[in-house]
Formats: C-alpha cells, structure tokens, sequence
C-alpha cells in the first residue's frame, strides 16, 4: 500500500506533468485564464488519463510487448514499434467514447466538460503519461494509481496559474512581456515552488 | 496569396509559432538542456512538419471532413515512427537522452495545427514551404534557449567545455538552475519580451486601464 501511495504522491507533486516535464503546455497556456474553465478542463484531464494509462498499459503487456502475442499463437512477434500509433488511437477512440456516454447519461457533466473533451486528444500530457508508464514498465495496478495521480498533478497546476493569472491581469506589466511572457514567468515561478518537493524520498 | 519567400520566412520571427501562436511549447522547454539533444530535436521536427504538411496537403482533397483530424494522426505518427526508428538505429545515446520526446511529437501542436490550418487549404509546394518555415521558427527559439542554458548550466556547448567550470579547475561555478525545468519558463518569457520589443505589433492589448493615483492629492 505505501508503493502505491508514494507512487501517487510522486506523480502528483515531484514528478508534476505540467510543471516538471512541460506535458501539455499549449493547452496548460491558452485555457488558465479564469480559474473556472482551468478546473473544468483539469477535471476532463483527470478522467481520461485515469482510464487511458491503464487501457494503455493492457494493450502494450498483452499485444505489443515482445512476445506478447503469445496467448495467440505468435510468440515471436514484437509489435513494440507500433506503440505510438497504438496509444494516440486509444486515446483518440477513448475521448470520442467518454464524450458519447458523458453526453448519453450524464449531461450535466457534458456540459461543464464539453468544449474541453476534443481539445485532451492533442493535450500531450495524456499521451506522455502513457509513454512514460511503458518507459517505467509499470504493472497494471501501478498503471492506474500513476494515471490517476498524473492527471490531479496536472489539475492542480493548471488551476493554480489560472489563480495566478486572475490576479495579475490588474496588475502594471511592462508592455512586451504582457500576456503571454508574463505568464510564461508565473509558470517559472510555481514550478520553482514545486522543486521544493524534489528533496522528499517516497 | 501570400509570396513564396513569405510563407518560408514569416513563421520566424513575425509569426512564431512558438513565441505567437503559442504551438508546440512542451518539447520545446524539455529538450534544450543541450545543444546536441536539441539540434537533433529540431532535425526530427523539421522533417516531420514538413512531410506531414506535403502528404496532407496531397490527400487533402480526398479526405472526408469528418474523419479529417484521425488521418492526420495517423500521417503524422507514421512519420514519427520513422523518425523514432531511424534515431534508436543512427543515435542510440541521444534517443535514449530525448526518451519520450521524440514520440511526443505526435501532440506537438505545431505539426497537427500546420496540417489543419495550412496544409488543408493550400496546395503541396506551398504547404512544404509552410512546414518548413514553421519548424525553423520553433527551431530559431530552441536553439536559442539550449544555447542559454547548457553553457550557463554546465559550461558547455555540444558537450565540449568552453567555459571551464570550477570543477575542471577553471573558474565558473555552473549555475545548475538552468538545467532544471523554471529556467527555461524564465528564458521563453524573456525571449517573447525581447521579441515583441523589437516587433511591438505583436503587444498583447491590457485587460485593465491602470487608473491614475489620486490618492496622493487628497491626503494632502
């Protein structure tokens, strides 16, 4: 129980998506400017990784890791360089899916998620989180603790420079740096913050 | 119709795609810790961009609307897996240093938002000058941040040392900030400063005028 909690602890602060490895910064960019829409989206991030890095992780252990395929018949057959090919189709289908079901039976959700759900296809933070699991070959219950946790790590970053952002568009910015320079600055910032958790062993 | 000479040279410096657009930050601010992870990093991105906007631009008339986004995505991962392959084959050292990032050109959204809004609408000589001039421009910016950080950062440029570091007996002490993730915030914010102070039309307009303090007046 402690690998997994340290695992989830992990993803969250240290090995933050947006702010340690730059996952999903176009996104992370354009959508924090009100605190709201950053949340909605967070939330979006959330659901589809927590179901993508785990999908993910059964189709690399069971179709294309080397000898993967033995289950069929093939035991030398070595699809691992269809990965990318394999996970973006994943997660393409799966956002497609979750918008169709999300919108069948739970329409308040759909709603408040809606405009985000087609932009997490080309949010990189999804597909790098799956790439990163194969890269750490977890097993399927690591799988789903490590995608749970990315996606609030990246939630919580997003809506933390969107409060960021809020209070600074009153503030006096030098003419150049308004906008987009000032905000790259502010993410700067919070991911320094967030190097202080690079100490703590888990 | 935008000139042939624009449509190469615009992306650089007056339509960013990183600086401007906001396209494709993420590998941008992972790879540029050195100059050789970065160079190759550009090399990838340029073939990519490139020959995904000529084959888009190619199917671009026999590709349902609907199903538009799914067969870019399959162009664009099929040519990063060419990539990918040929990397691990040729330089094993430096695929393993660029791990992910390589694969993650995929969701660079410079390659799918060239493909989308460019590539879908012109013709292929003009779309593998937009890709090109597009992957220049992201690579103009990495290459400038890498070339701040990696002789800041470890005193050197390609891996040889060209400021000696304390360590080696010289007498620079390597700031080892800017080989961590917030520098390279700091540098692109810097960067987009420097740019649009030298291209003020690219100013962002304030949300809030900054009302005149009065305040003085009545306390005297």
């Amino acid at each position: 129980m402690d690998h997994y909690l340290g695992l989830f602890i992990r993803a969250v602060f240290i090995e933050n998506m947006a702010l340690a490895f730059f996952l999903g910064m176009c996104t992370f960019i354009a959508v924090s400017k009100k605190i709201s829409t950053a949340l909605g989206l967070g939330i979006a991030v959330i659901v589809v990784l927590a179901i993508t890095v785990p999908l993910n992780n059964l189709i690399y252990n069971f179709l294309l890791k080397e000898g993967a395929l033995a289950w069929a018949g093939f035991p030398d057959v070595d699809l691992s360089f269809l990965g990318v090919l394999a996970y973006i189709g994943v997660i393409a289908a799966m956002v497609q899916i979750l918008e169709m079901v999300l919108d069948k039976y739970v329409p308040v959700l759909y709603n408040a998620l809606g405009v985000f759900l087609p932009l997490i296809t080309v949010n990189c933070a999804i597909l790098g989180a799956s790439l990163m699991m194969i890269d750490q070959g977890q097993t399927f219950a690591e799988s789903v603790v490590f995608g749970l946790g990315a996606g609030v790590g990246w939630a919580l970053a997003i809506v933390a420079l969107a409060g960021v952002r809020e209070k600074l568009k009153y503030s006096d910015v030098p003419e150049g740096l308004r906008g987009l320079g000032i905000t790259f600055v502010s993410v700067g910032l919070i991911s320094l913050c967030f190097l202080s958790f690079g100490g703590i062993d888990v | 119709m935008a000139s042939q000479t624009e449509v190469l040279i615009d992306p650089i410096f007056n339509n960013n795609p990183i600086a401007l657009q906001v396209l494709g930050i993420c590998s941008a601010l992972a790879v540029t810790i050195s100059m050789s992870t970065t160079t190759v990093m550009c090399l990838a991105v340029l073939f990519v961009t490139t020959m995904s906007n000529l084959a888009v631009s190619l199917v671009r008339n026999y590709i349902p609307t609907n199903i538009r986004i799914i067969v870019q995505m399959t162009i664009i991962a099929s040519l990063v897996i060419v990539v990918d392959q040929v990397l691990q084959a040729v330089a094993y050292d430096i695929s393993k240093q660029l791990s992910v990032f390589v694969s993650l050109i995929i969701t660079n959204c410079i390659v799918m938002g060239r493909a989308e809004a460019f590539a879908m609408q012109n013709g292929p000589w003009m779309s593998t000058l937009d890709g090109f001039g597009n992957a220049l421009g992201y690579s103009v910016i990495l290459i400038g941040v890498a070339l701040v950080r990696e002789p800041l950062g470890a005193g050197t440029l390609f891996g040889m040392e060209i400021i000696p570091t304390v360590a080696n007996g010289g007498w620079y002490e390597p700031n080892g900030m800017f080989l961590l993730a917030p520098s390279a915030f700091f540098i692109i914010g810097f960067f987009i400063w420097a740019i649009r102070a030298w291209k003020t039309d690219q100013v962002e307009e304030e949300e809030f005028e900054i009302a005149p303090n009065i305040q003085y007046k009545e306390a005297a």
